[in-house]
């Protein structure tokens, strides 16, 4: 029953805000260029789907691939730090300033650099999303109990053996919970890069048609695409939670 | 079966760990390494193992008994299972690390969980077992490749006291079955006394053997009340307290 009124809760919350939202408009007769309710942005979805529906199909392409691009870098880069310290010390240093670099400084750049557009977006992206998946699979590499370390060398085990049948296990959970950061990264550096390339003139992604719409005073379209995203980062979210859940069962069944 | 002699391990801090640890095991012998925390008891052990390489001395080992992959079981003071791994599957892991099928050594493996009593969790997972399986199961994965020695590092020390005696029994039984050479090491007066043929007393910073004393309580479900394990626990503690004033 409790369990029930608490997985409710999010809901009815957001019911009450968007009623208030709603009523507020109308009380104060706010013009929908400023603040549309709820009920304008849904009328403007509905207008604008044909042009707001391929536009979030086109960003959520730019998402996934990079989410994949960064899980490959991620993982490869944090497998070889495990494997050689001076590899490590080499690239470490490097992967945080990368990470702690602005992506929106470094994208005019790699729009300039990449001329093919859907390639430079996926790079943006990918700056954005790696460093979790790297940072969480060293850690989670780095913590592989010494134990079980010497025991595989008791037993004459390869190195490839202790690879893939220890520390990549091992690391399984802490790179989830890299990879759930970084789906929500990988959306969040695809907009901020449609942002840049969008006022180079090229893209068609969301971010692109939030920008045109408020160049043309449109904001509940705007407001549209702002929900498609918000909802698109909540997905992500909770798939990967589910992945995670899926691919841990055997260890959690008690 | 081996022969340490003016063995010595410092580390690369400067802390000497062990020094001048000169002893002879024979085969069969069931050995506690018995002394207080930081007397470097593990460290032995892992130069046993050949995990660690001693810094000065020896190990001789008697032809035919040098240890290569496998001959070494290992039973750490946390199980250390594959936590994604079955009951069965981490008996297994020895045997597929050198190349072994499942299936040629199924048999192996039920037979090896039914000598530690586990015979119908061989499908359980770590987190569904308690500290005492996930330990039998930890012993039987050092059995399971008939290893030629086995090595414990303070393997009941996390355990309760119940848990604790029965697997004390258990293992004592399974020695006197096997035959196996076994090193024990433990900071229990009473656990090396009820287990070992002979007890390696040592006395700590750097780790130096204090006492070599053969054990020679009678076999019997009194074990743990006879005069003469009464008279051991009395004489080991004589011993720490001569070599470890107050």
């Amino acid at each position: 029953m409790n369990q029930l009124r608490e997985r409710l809760a999010p809901f009815v919350f957001g019911m009450l805000a968007l009623g208030l939202w709603q009523g507020s408009v109308w009380a104060l007769a706010v013009p929908s260029y400023v603040v549309p309710g709820p009920i304008a942005i849904f009328n403007a979805y509905l207008s604008d789907y044909a042009i707001l529906n391929p536009a979030l199909l086109s960003t959520l392409t730019v998402t996934f691939t990079a989410l994949l691009a960064a899980t490959l870098l991620g993982v490869f880069l944090a497998v070889a730090m495990a494997a050689s310290t001076l590899f490590r010390a080499a690239i470490q240093p490097w992967a945080v300033i990368l990470q702690v670099t602005p992506v929106v400084a470094i994208a005019p750049l790699i729009i300039i650099w990449v001329n093919q557009p859907f390639v430079a977006l996926v790079v943006c992206a990918t700056i954005v999303a790696f460093f979790p998946i790297l940072s969480n699979t060293a850690a989670g590499l780095a913590a592989t109990p010494p134990e079980l370390l010497d025991l595989f060398h008791l037993n004459g085990a390869t190195r490839w053996q202790t690879l893939f049948l220890l520390r990549l296990p091992a690391a399984l959970p802490n790179f989830l919970t890299g990879l759930r950061i970084s789906g929500t990264l990988a959306l969040v550096g695809a907009v901020v890069a449609e942002f840049v390339a969008g006022s180079g003139g090229f893209a068609s992604g969301l971010a692109y048609r939030i920008i045109e719409a408020s160049y043309r005073l449109e904001i509940p379209r705007m407001f549209a695409a702002l929900v498609l995203l918000g909802v698109s980062g909540i997905i992500i979210y909770a798939a990967l939670g589910l992945l995670e859940r899926f691919l841990l069962r055997k260890r959690n069944a008690a | 079966m081996f022969t340490l002699r003016a063995l010595a391990k410092q580390f690369p801090n400067g802390t000497r760990a062990l020094e001048d640890i000169t002893a002879d095991i024979q085969a069969g012998e069931f050995v506690a390494l018995l002394g207080p925390s930081g007397c470097g008891k593990s460290t032995l052990l892992r130069l046993l193992a050949g995990l660690e390489a001693p810094s000065a001395g020896q190990i001789t080992w008697d032809a035919g008994h040098k240890p290569g992959p496998g001959d070494v079981g290992f039973v750490f003071q946390d199980a250390t299972l594959l936590p994604w791994a079955t009951a069965a599957e981490n008996v297994y892991l020895p045997l597929r690390l050198r190349g072994q099928s499942r299936a040629e050594t199924a048999p192996l493996i039920e037979t090896t969980l039914a000598r530690v009593g586990l015979a119908e969790f061989a499908g359980a997972r770590p987190k569904a077992l308690s500290g005492g399986m996930k330990m039998r199961v930890s012993i039987a994965r050092a059995l399971v490749s008939n290893p030629m020695l086995l090595l414990m590092d303070e393997p009941f020390a996390a355990l309760d006291e119940f848990t604790r005696h029965r697997l004390q029994e258990d293992l004592h039984h399974l020695w006197r079955e096997t035959g196996k050479t076994i090193v024990f090491v433990t900071h229990s007066i009473y656990e090396a006394s009820f287990l070992a043929s002979r007890i390696l007393v040592m006395s700590p910073r750097p780790g130096r053997i204090a006492a070599d004393i053969r054990a020679s309580v009678p076999e019997g479900p009194n074990r743990r009340e006879c005069p003469e394990y009464i008279a051991l626990v009395h004489r080991i503690t004589e011993t720490f307290r001569r070599v470890m004033p107050l």
